[in-house]
């Protein structure tokens, strides 16, 4: 059970939109983590490598100044290791086939009013509290 | 400003804003996912500030979405078993990078995991699509 934290929520919000404008007015570019990750891994003909890389490490550099100042970097991951492996198999593979993950559809393809967006927003919201649902309250897994 | 250099900017931005609305932490995820649970709204807060902030931004821009080939079944199966690793593990993409610094092998373990995700994707999908469609444009 975690504390419920509007103020440093929305402060972090406010972040992840302003990083999102910059790549935009700067670079001409969505910030969809997963496709910039994918991209940069597996370029096809005409994809720059260079930019993509660089967000990507931009990612862990902003964790740490935030924890070097004291801020939250807190990490309980309760789920078993292979259950990281299979959520990790799946996240990699459907963020790919779905061109997009919480980023890049739910951020940055919702607010220019995507119907595409909204439709894969709506879906894996309500997969992800589906399965969250069954993990802990059918089959009963320590909340 | 030098595009590598704006890109690497925007990524810090980005992952301190991860960090400072702790979604780097999957407890705190799975607490916003589990209404049925002792629900943590927090998250609502942070994709609401994203998005108002970002969605000024595309106005300003005057950016318009590409001709989008609607929503398929590809788009739905797809973000819904993304929602299915997320609701399992509390991580999605952009976070679990930045949870990197922590040091943590579980994290390194669902990331290496998440790569492999998309290079089976790579190899399986997009492989046999793009011969498929050189093959189309030699005929």
């Amino acid at each position: 059970m975690t504390e419920f934290t509007p103020v440093s929520a929305a402060i972090g919000g406010l972040l992840i939109g302003l990083a999102a404008a910059l790549l935009l007015f700067a670079n001409g570019r969505v910030a969809g983590i997963s496709g910039i990750l994918g991209q940069a891994m597996w370029p096809e003909a005409g994809d720059e490598r260079g930019w993509r890389i660089a967000f990507i490490a931009g990612l862990p550099i902003g964790a740490v100044i935030v924890a070097q100042v004291g801020g939250p970097l807190e990490t309980q991951i309760d789920a078993s290791l292979p259950m990281l492996v299979l959520a990790g198999l799946f996240v990699g593979f459907g963020t790919r086939l779905g061109n997009g993950c919480t980023s890049g559809h739910g951020v940055c393809g919702m607010s220019r009013g995507s119907t595409r967006s909204v439709a894969a927003t709506l879906a894996f919201m309500a997969v992800a509290g589906a399965t969250v649902f069954v993990v802990r309250h059918v089959l009963g897994a320590s909340a | 400003m030098n595009r590598t250099l704006s890109a690497l900017l925007s990524g810090t931005i980005f992952g301190a804003g991860l960090a400072v609305a702790q979604m780097t932490n999957p407890a705190k995820v799975l607490g916003f996912l589990d209404a049925a649970g002792a629900w943590d709204p927090s998250l609502a807060f942070v994709m609401g500030a994203a998005l108002l902030v970002s969605a000024i931004a595309y106005r300003v821009r005057g950016y318009t979405a590409q001709a989008a080939n609607g929503i398929d079944t590809r788009l739905l199966a797809g973000a819904c078993l993304f929602g299915l690793g997320w609701g399992l593990a509390g991580f999605c993409p952009g976070p679990a990078i930045a949870s990197l610094v922590t040091g943590s092998g579980k994290v390194a373990l669902f990331v290496a995991s998440m790569v492999v995700g998309m290079g089976v994707y790579h190899l399986v999908l997009e492989q046999p699509g793009r011969a498929a469609r050189s093959a189309n444009h030699a005929a």
